[in-house]
């Protein structure tokens, strides 16, 4: 079980990493539906569960993290701001500025980024490829990927996950960002996934079904993570909600990419930082 | 083949989106043509094709982020007889689907006109979502008709000339927000290229988004009194050689200017047709060098690698030199 003050600094952590989100989408437009939808999973991911130096990017022994779902730029940037490869005040000066390597999608230039991504689908077989690199290696460091729900429609999503399983990658571990909405609404009305976990669990993977925003269970999963020698992937489907923490925008896919106001940012962080306060005092 | 007409006025404020025009369009040739499918990969909202999905439900599939899919779908359809209108962005209409779209759809010549949004560097979010390389991959397919349409509003001929058009066929549009090219109403048929503006002392080629461009460095030229013809290549392939083979004879330097990477694009095609004819003449090809292009809005990345119209005047003016 997690403890409560690892708990309580991760939730603050989660809390800043919302707002800095909201930050850099007033400076230029985002995917702020994604990215307020994964930001408890890449907090606990890089504030708890992932083993990385930022002062050594590429470190042989590192945790590898690939962002599938290459739009969640924003809440990576953030992440990997607020984990030391750089600050947040780089982040805001440079995002979507003529020639920067900030840009809507990562580029593989940027410190803490393995590999450039935004198109849907090929984060999970690089990870493959990464996973079986460290085990001919024999390093004992774990590959991390994050795809969005919708992008797990991409049938190499499929041919990556059958891989996995058979090469026995018990060092991969998948997060899914289960928010139910891609780029034009519901998942289940477009292309159905569901049922989800059953299709990965058929596919030969260790499945974990959390409450993507509950911190507690966030850390709970990584703790009981099989060591990367198991022979068996992990996938973890965080049940989230897109626009986390911004009234307005859950659940709306009209909120899947966007830019916000001064003023509207204002309210936003007013917001998250009372909804802190009041979880605080319970 | 002569070029039709010549237009002498063009809007330089007025902006349009091809994918607004689009989306209009498909609505109302939906409604006069049963064999009309819409296919999007997830990106109906982008495509704008929201107005067909609500006037013909039955005739539209969402389906889902799965382009290798959608492709297949598509051939499926067209194999039984229906002309499927399928979008998504160029980048991954041409190279995430790239062999459902040779095998399936072009060696079986199928009647699929594939919509290709946010071509060349258009959207601005990086080397991922690029169209850099879409004309010359299209070009190569055989079967395959490849067109990119000089301003916003022609896309709406494209649509209409294309029904009765024979096999497959790229159509590239931009992410919108281009400036409008033709005023007026104008004559507008598949594989005749359109001369723009006339002019003996060099041709500007040009397709797509950069058709403007062209324009508005021959505006500059002609300050100069050096007279650019500014041709709209908006077909690719086939592409109107008698116009290229003309614009080389009578002003003998030629300018071919595309938001695509220099190899295999439009420059390449001119370049191709003026080798086979034994034609010499002054060239140069402006487009994207050999690289990933970087992030930024299209205008400044057109000026970086020097095919907005600042780029197409120093060109111009180096190669007549
Ligand atoms: C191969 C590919 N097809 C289409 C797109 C365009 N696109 C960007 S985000 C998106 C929707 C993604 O939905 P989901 O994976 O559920 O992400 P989230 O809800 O977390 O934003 C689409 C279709 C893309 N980036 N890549
Ligand atoms: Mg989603």
């Amino acid at each position: 079980m997690a403890d409560k003050a690892t708990v309580e600094r991760l939730k603050d952590l989660a809390c800043e990493a919302r707002k800095n989100i909201l930050r850099l989408c007033h400076k230029g437009a985002t995917h702020i539906g994604g990215d307020l939808s994964m930001a408890d999973m890449m907090t606990v991911l890089y504030q708890y569960g992932m083993k990385y130096d930022p002062q050594n990017p590429t470190w042989k022994d590192r945790d590898r993290f690939i962002l599938s779902k290459g739009h969640g730029a924003g809440c990576l940037y953030v992440t990997l701001a607020m984990a030391g490869y750089f600050t947040m005040d780089e982040v805001l000066a440079k995002y979507r500025e003529p020639g920067s390597p900030f840009g809507e999608h990562p580029s593989g230039e940027i410190p803490g980024v393995e590999i450039a991504t935004g198109s849907l689908g090929h984060g999970l077989s690089i990870c493959v490829g990464l996973a079986l690199a460290a085990r001919l290696d024999g390093r004992q460091n774990r590959v991390f990927t994050l795809m969005g729900d919708g992008e797990t429609q991409e049938g190499s999503v499929w041919e990556a996950a059958m891989a996995a399983a058979h090469y026995q990658l018990g060092n991969l571990v998948a997060l899914v960002d289960r928010n139910m909405l891609s780029l034009d609404g519901e998942t289940e009305k477009l292309m159905k996934l569901e049922p989800y976990a059953e299709k990965w669990q058929a596919f030969g993977w260790n499945v974990e079904v959390i409450d993507g925003h509950d911190i507690a269970q966030i850390v709970d999963v990584f703790d009981r993570l099989p060591p990367p020698s198991a022979n068996q992937p992990t996938i973890i489907i965080g049940k989230t909600v897109k626009g986390k923490g911004v009234p307005c925008m859950e659940n709306d896919a009209n909120w899947h990419a966007g830019s916000i106001d001064a003023e509207f940012l204002a309210q936003c962080c007013a917001e998250l930082d009372a909804a802190r306060e009041r979880e605080r005092g319970e | 083949m002569v070029a039709q007409e010549t237009f002498q006025f063009f809007s330089l404020v007025e902006k349009m989106s091809a994918r607004e025009v689009y989306g209009k369009k498909m609505a109302e040739i939906g409604s006069k043509d049963e064999r009309i499918v819409v296919l999007t990969a997830d990106l109906m909202r982008s495509n704008r094709t929201g107005d067909f999905q609500k006037a013909h439900p039955e005739r539209f599939f969402n389906v889902g982020i799965a382009e290798q899919n959608m492709m297949g779908i598509a051939a499926g359809l067209a194999l039984d007889g229906k002309i499927p209108f399928v979008s998504t962005m160029a980048t991954f209409a041409t190279m995430r689907a790239c062999e459902q779209v040779r095998t399936d759809i072009c060696y079986a010549n199928l009647p699929v006109r594939i919509v290709a949004t946010h071509g060349g560097l258009t959207t601005g979010a990086g080397p991922t979502h690029y169209g850099q390389e879409d004309l010359a991959i299209m070009r190569s397919l055989p079967n395959m008709t490849v067109i990119a349409p000089g301003d916003p509003n022609q896309i709406g001929k494209v649509v209409e000339a294309s029904i009765d058009w024979e096999g497959p066929m790229y159509i590239r549009i931009g992410r919108g927000g281009e400036p409008i090219v033709y005023k007026e109403e104008y004559k507008y048929e598949i594989g005749k290229a359109i001369t723009v503006k006339d002019g003996n002392h060099l041709a500007l080629i040009a397709t797509g988004s950069i058709v403007f461009h062209a324009l508005m460095a021959a505006e500059k030229l002609a300050k100069e009194g050096i007279q650019a013809r500014v041709i709209d290549m908006h077909t690719i392939k086939p592409l109107d050689k008698e116009t290229v083979i003309k614009a080389a004879q009578e002003t003998g330097a030629i300018i071919t200017a595309e938001d695509h990477t220099v190899f295999g694009g439009l420059g390449s095609a001119v370049a191709e047709v003026l080798a086979d004819e034994g034609i010499a003449c002054k060239f140069k090809r402006l487009g994207i060098p050999d690289l990933f292009a970087g992030y930024g809005e299209p205008e400044y990345l057109y000026h970086l690698y020097g095919y907005d119209a600042e780029g197409i005047y120093a060109a111009a003016k180096n190669l007549l030199k």
